[in-house]
């Protein structure tokens, strides 16, 4: 069996089970509770499991690997962000969300204000963040395709070449992330994304100790041979070959890459806690002691994975090497299962334990993606039914039913907007764009979180300042960074209308949005409920009327 | 609808056990944010600036940097942990003694007819 065949078949296994438990999901949803939240049934350990489901994301497994592979050092400051960033959740925002929410991060963001600007506003700022999200996600899924059907440039599968291939992928996996939150629901999800995390963890498992065994168990040795591999010597274990480069005889240009380091840095720190499809599996467990409980074991599980993307990524340096990685791939999106290969080659034996390598670390990588693309559809489209149908169109008079139905078809309409972006955003590195995500979700909504759970004098003004303030500002800035135009990696590389330096928005946009925030409550005329205030004080730390 | 007179949970913002919980959290989660956030930073901007420091070696090729970045990850873990500890110790033996005396009527004894407007 060819590896291609192999993937195929396992990745239907996965498909085919998890389509199964999504099934028996619908059986048991029966309530708007159910459809949202799963029921607030999950135990802290099951949570803390779906959410490394929902958060290690083809950015974390193949991007990070990826960056690592290609420029050293520099792709575990990812590993590092996305993990520090938990402290912000756990510290400031898992238990006090849980408390005073009901299905949406706007529940929390409106407890206080008026509902319909706020809700409109959290509404957009969720979409926009979950849809930068998702494309990122797409793209790596349209990668791995033509990695594991084996399309090189000018090679034909079932009739389509490589383009075809991706764009096919692309589609199939939209669809699928649709059939999980329409039929599943939250309990689907959360199943998917608990199965999901097991699988990841295991095969992220085996091929580190395969490669630490590869260098027996001499973490110097591997680091040593992944610096002579890439060429760049001890520089590759270092910070800067890819990130803030010192660019010899322009100051101006260094400074902005240094600036674009220290943006990135901030954003992937700040943004976690803003990631709505994040927030929203703080509502499955039945209390605030749960939901702390979940975050001790997300980043419990999370770290440990992080931690291993070190083995992975310098692995793939060392036993793949960056030639045969951008052969592949340009942005090192399948540095992963190209190791993978590699280790099967070497240690099951020849072409046929490599072939099944692949095909198990790329139907993991199959596996990852669905996982989070279904929790960042049902983040939106609990949004958009829950914040903007039920509570702005009908001012909280609909049923439950008519909710849930509504909520079934934005996830069409979500999933449909998704598909038709991603096919444009094919050449990107996923960790970089879940980076943008990250900065979008730090500036448009972290800020608008801590001032309404901490600040008493907040209001309706300053929340829908923050949260535009944050949003329109990272947006912006992305739009006319490199990202988008003027560089020969940017998704139009043949245009040009950048203006803004730096690849990464978040040093800009987020004090940008925590400024609008405050400006916008001291300018107000409106002032601040302190009725409402003390009330969401009073549920959030006692869990008093907890939903 | 709303009058000036403080209402149930008003009361209960203002009473002292209450302020206590608050305090007691506020006392934890604040200083330890700027704490990790401050660590957390001054790796990055070592990483932007100090190229020449965090590339020391200290043993074969293991050099600052790597071991910066491991210890990012050891305090994640240990502020999780002290985080886990001290809100199982100070945070939910009190919070939970107020939410059951919420639920048994404590703080809303003199305004049992009030509540009209849904």
């Amino acid at each position: 069996m060819s590896a291609r065949t192999l993937t195929i078949v396992l990745f239907v296994v996965f498909v085919l089970f998890t389509l199964a438990i999504t099934i028996w999901a619908s059986r048991q949803t029966k309530t708007a509770t159910d459809f949202y939240a799963g029921g607030r049934s999950f135990s802290g350990f099951s949570n803390g499991m779906a959410i490394g489901g929902d958060y290690m994301s083809a950015a974390s497994f193949l991007g990070i690997a990826g960056i690592i592979a290609l420029s050293g050092y520099d792709g575990f400051l990812y590993s590092i962000g996305f993990l520090v960033a938990w402290l912000v959740a756990l510290l400031l925002v898992a238990e006090l969300l849980r408390n005073s929410g009901k299905y949406t991060m706007a529940d929390v963001l409106a407890f206080r204000m008026r509902q319909t600007p706020v809700r409109v506003a959290a509404s957009i700022s969720t979409i926009v963040v979950s849809i930068f999200y998702l494309l990122a996600q797409m793209v790596g899924a349209g990668a791995l395709v033509a990695l594991l059907l084996g399309i090189k440039p000018g090679a034909h599968f079932l009739g389509m070449d490589a383009g075809t291939a991706k764009i096919a992928t692309i589609i199939f996996i939209g669809i699928l992330m649709i059939v999980y939150v329409t039929v599943g629901g939250m309990k689907g999800t959360t199943y998917v994304q608990i199965v999901k995390a097991f699988l990841l963890m295991v095969g992220a498992a085996v091929m580190t100790l395969l490669v630490l065994a590869a260098f027996k168990f001499n973490l110097s040795g591997l680091l040593g041979e992944a610096a002579a591999k890439s060429g760049k010597g001890a520089a590759f274990l270092e910070p800067g070959l890819r990130y803030g480069k010192e660019v010899a005889g322009d100051a101006a240009q260094t400074f902005y890459n240094k600036m674009d380091l220290l943006s990135l840095g901030i954003a992937l720190v700040l943004g976690t806690a803003g990631l709505p499809h994040i927030l929203i599996r703080f509502y499955t467990v039945p209390n605030s002691k749960a939901a702390r409980k979940s975050v001790l074991w997300a980043i419990g599980i999370i770290g440990t994975f992080y931690l291993m993307t070190l083995a992975l990524g310098f692995g793939a340096a060392a036993l793949v090497g960056s030639e045969a990685i951008t052969a592949q791939d340009k942005g090192g999106n399948t540095a992963a299962p190209q190791l993978a290969q590699v280790l099967g080659e070497r240690f099951l034996g020849g072409a046929n334990g490599g072939a099944a390598m692949l095909a198990i670390i790329a139907a993991v990588a199959f596996a990852t993606i669905l996982a989070v693309v279904a929790g960042l559809t049902l983040a939106s489209s609990s949004s958009l039914a829950h914040d903007i149908y039920a509570s702005v169109i009908r001012k909280g008079q609909v049923s439950e039913g008519s909710e849930v139905r509504v909520a079934r078809i934005s996830a069409f309409a979500i999933g449909a907007v998704a598909i038709v972006l991603a096919i444009f955003a094919q050449s990107l590195n996923v960790a970089f764009l879940v980076a943008l995500a990250f900065a979008v979700a730090a500036s448009g909504n972290l800020p608008a979180i801590l001032y309404s759970l901490f600040w008493k004098r907040f209001t309706t003004a300053g929340a829908t300042a923050a949260i535009y303030g944050g949003l329109i500002t990272a947006v912006v800035l992305v739009f006319f960074s490199p990202v988008v135009s003027g560089s020969p990696t940017a998704m139009f590389p043949n245009s040009d209308w950048h203006w803004f330096p730096l690849s990464n928005p978040g040093i800009i946009s987020i004090p940008v949005g925590f400024l609008c925030g405050w400006l916008g409550t001291i300018l107000s005329r409106e002032p601040a409920d302190p009725k409402k205030y003390a009330e969401l004080e009073v549920r959030s730390l006692t869990g008093v009327g907890a939903h | 609808m709303s009058t000036d007179a403080p209402d149930r949970y008003e009361r209960i913002a203002d009473n002292p056990e209450f302020a206590g919980l608050r305090r007691a959290l506020r006392r934890f989660v604040f200083p330890m944010t700027i704490a990790f956030f401050s660590w957390y930073a001054l790796y990055v901007i070592l990483s932007a600036y100090a190229r020449d420091f965090m590339g020391t070696v200290l043993f074969g090729n293991i050099n600052v940097a790597l071991v910066f970045g491991l210890l990012q990850f050891v305090t994640t873990f240990l502020i999780a942990w002290l985080y886990a500890r001290y809100a199982d110790r100070k945070l939910d033996p009190v919070a939970e003694d107020l939410n059951a005396r919420i639920q048994a009527g404590e703080f809303d004894a003199d305004e049992q007819p009030k509540e009209v407007v849904a």
